[in-house]
């Protein structure tokens, strides 16, 4: 693969210390994102995904071993540094939405770049909308975040994590409080980022919402146990037409 | 982090909790307001009299008998009898610096008129008295040298002594009045000088010349005190100084014995009675800078919760890319606006106030741009200064943490 290589880790260890215990989260992971690719973290509660997600994401810096994002070594940088990487280059989309109570979608959209200097008023106002098209929000821009319903909430919260033209785009269990139809509308969504060449780490715990990515990495007790392609996968798009169809049956 | 969008982001956190943005600013703007409403009655209390002891003229040097000690006994200071008439006749012809000076005679007395009687007061001085003291005639004219010296029984009655005595279309003058038995005609009317701050009614009197008083009224020798107008308010000092140098001289006085009179400027009255409004002015001051400390510590209060409240926000701020120093600003921004724009409403709160209790109490205010720049000040240290530490706790918070918090 001569793609270009958006996150490697390399032997990755991270320990925390819960009372006299030493907890051992992660306990020796490699892993290599390339550009483009939509890969889905597994497993179990307690098998290291969600430890492995913040350091990923750069919220936490690991006990041993080196993660390179985007050819720059994570583990020596410093607490406002590790900001400015989140900002610039990283966007994240969390289970629960995380959006501004009383705040509109746009304005939700533009708060990344807010913490940016170098994004000017219009550049921002610009860009918040387009992320917003790009969702298919068009229409929704003044609504507030508490007007809206789950799908859109979480649709203007992938907008804003798309804003600054991330580099990777980490998902927490993005459809974990989504019904089944939104969710596939949630992953189609998705698909069609991802589809513009956008990378996506997606960490979930249903293999039903595997199945529409590209590469599967499953995690057990800090290793992984499994890492595939797969070959064929799922069309968000097919999945919500079929049940769509399903449900029109059942309902005659 | 650019400051206009810092200044955004607090602005909008503000405006998402309207009602506890305003609940906080309350504290706030009462404090201010107390502070301003109190300094405004405070200083207009001490200015107003000021202007009353100024009214009487700020060049105005008294000359008073001083107690007398004979024998180990104190006498009062009306008994003594040490300024007579030939004092201020050596003070006219010796001093230098001296504009106008009167010898005074004061005492109070029934005055009769047909059916009519009133009690009132009866000042006396030469024909310089109404300049030092600024009495001016209203109608009629005041009494002239000749009349000095020949002590007619002629005098000019000040306006409340008209409204007592007189019926509404009499005109006073030409008309003779009695004062404790002695016939006065009237040659004059005063000027309305209304009340001063110590509500005295400064109409409440008549005028006659002072020989009149000491020889037909009195029938004494010495004189109540004299009166004297320095050139200038700067050279009041220097006037008392030369005023003491030739009474000792006139009086024969040895440098063993102390002054048998006592000099009184218009700035002692003053000093003394502005220490004592500015000890009502401090205090009440302080009583309404503690309700400005109470409103900061509403401040605090509020933005401690609402970093709690607020922790997954913080979370959400931090992971996409807020440093630490951008949460400590937008949180220390917040209280401070709310601070400021409670300052600023509780100025034209406290402006308003101090204009009611002015329309309502008739209390004479006086609202200094001293006050407002103050109160405005401190109400922005407090904001500052309560909002750090909350501030400083969202900061430090975790994001991993913040965002899982329930």
């Amino acid at each position: 693969m001569n793609k270009q290589t958006i996150i490697e880790i390399n032997n990755l260890h991270k320990y925390y210390q819960v009372g006299d215990e030493t907890v051992k989260a992660l306990r020796g992971v490699d892993l290599s994102i390339s550009k483009g690719e939509f890969v889905a973290v597994m497993g179990t509660s307690g098998s290291g995904k969600s430890t492995l997600l913040n350091i990923l994401g750069c919220l936490d810096l690991p006990t041993k071993g080196d993660y390179f994002l985007d050819g720059e070594n994570v583990k020596t940088l410093n607490r406002n540094q590790l900001a400015e990487i989140r900002n610039k280059k990283l966007g994240f989309v969390f289970q629960s939405y995380n959006l501004l109570p009383r705040t509109s979608a746009l304005e939700n959209v533009e708060l990344p770049l807010l913490y940016n200097p170098l994004v000017s008023n219009s550049e921002r106002r610009e860009k918040a909308e387009q992320a917003l098209i790009a969702v298919g929000l068009k229409d929704r821009m003044k609504h507030l975040s508490n007007q809206m319903s789950g799908g859109q909430q979480q649709r203007v919260a992938i907008a804003r994590s798309i804003v600054n033209n991330p580099v990777v785009i980490f998902a927490d269990e993005a459809t974990g409080n989504l019904d089944t139809r939104t969710s596939f509308e949630i992953m189609a969504l998705f698909q069609e980022l991802n589809d513009k060449g956008m990378t996506i780490c997606f960490v979930t715990h249903e293999p039903d919402i595997a199945k529409f990515t590209k590469r599967n990495v499953v995690f057990r007790d800090g290793f992984i146990i499994k890492d595939e392609l797969i070959e064929n996968r799922n069309n968000a798009n097919h999945a919500l037409a079929q049940l769509k169809e399903e449900t029109y049956s059942f309902d005659n | 982090m650019r400051l206009i969008n810092l200044f955004k982001i607090a602005i909008a956190a503000i405006r998402r909790n309207k009602m506890r943005s305003f609940l906080t600013m309350l504290g706030i703007v009462i404090g201010v307001a107390a502070v301003i409403a109190m300094l405004a009655i405070g200083q207009g209390s001490n200015q107003s009299i000021r202007e009353t002891i100024s009214s009487m003229g700020t060049n105005l040097i008294n000359v008073m008998p001083a107690s007398q000690n004979r024998g180990g006994v104190q006498k009062g200071r009306s008994s003594s009898q040490t300024l007579d008439v030939a004092d201020v006749t050596y003070l006219k012809n010796n001093s230098t610096l001296i504009s106008a000076i009167s010898p005074e005679l004061d005492g109070s007395g029934q005055i009769v008129y047909g059916s009519n009687n009133w009690p009132t007061s009866i000042y006396s001085g030469n024909e310089e008295y109404s300049f030092i003291k600024k009495y001016e005639v209203e109608s009629g004219r005041t009494y002239t040298t000749k009349e000095i010296k020949n002590a007619a029984k002629v005098c000019l009655v000040g306006q409340t002594v008209i409204e007592n005595i007189f019926t509404d279309d009499v005109d006073p003058i030409g008309k003779t009045i009695r004062f404790n038995n002695i016939p006065f005609k009237i040659i004059g009317t005063l000027k309305e000088k209304g009340d001063n701050t110590f509500g005295q009614d400064q109409d409440d009197m008549i005028l006659a010349p002072y020989t009149t008083v000491m020889k037909r009224l009195f029938r004494q020798t010495h004189l109540r005190a004299i009166v004297i107008s320095a050139k200038s308010e700067e050279q009041i000092t220097e006037t008392s100084a030369e005023i003491t140098k030739l009474l000792r001289m006139s009086h024969k006085l040895k440098d063993s014995e102390d002054d048998d009179f006592e000099i009184r400027t218009q700035e002692e009255l003053i000093s003394n009675f502005g220490s004592i409004s500015e000890m009502m002015l401090v205090l009440l001051g302080s009583i309404a800078a503690i309700s400005l400390v109470v409103g900061g510590i509403g401040i605090m209060n509020i933005m401690y919760v609402s970093v709690t409240e607020r922790t997954r926000e913080i979370g959400l701020r931090m992971s996409i890319g807020g440093k630490g120093r951008d949460i400590l600003r937008q949180f220390l921004l917040e209280a401070t606006l709310l601070s400021v724009l409670g300052g600023i409403i509780g100025v034209v709160f406290g402006i308003v106030t101090s204009n009611v209790v002015a329309n309502l109490l008739a209390w004479p205010i006086l609202i200094t741009t001293d006050s407002i720049v103050l109160s405005f000040l401190f109400c922005t240290f407090i904001g500052v200064f309560f909002g750090w530490y909350p501030a400083k706790k969202a900061s430090a918070l975790n994001p991993i943490e913040a965002l899982r918090h329930e």
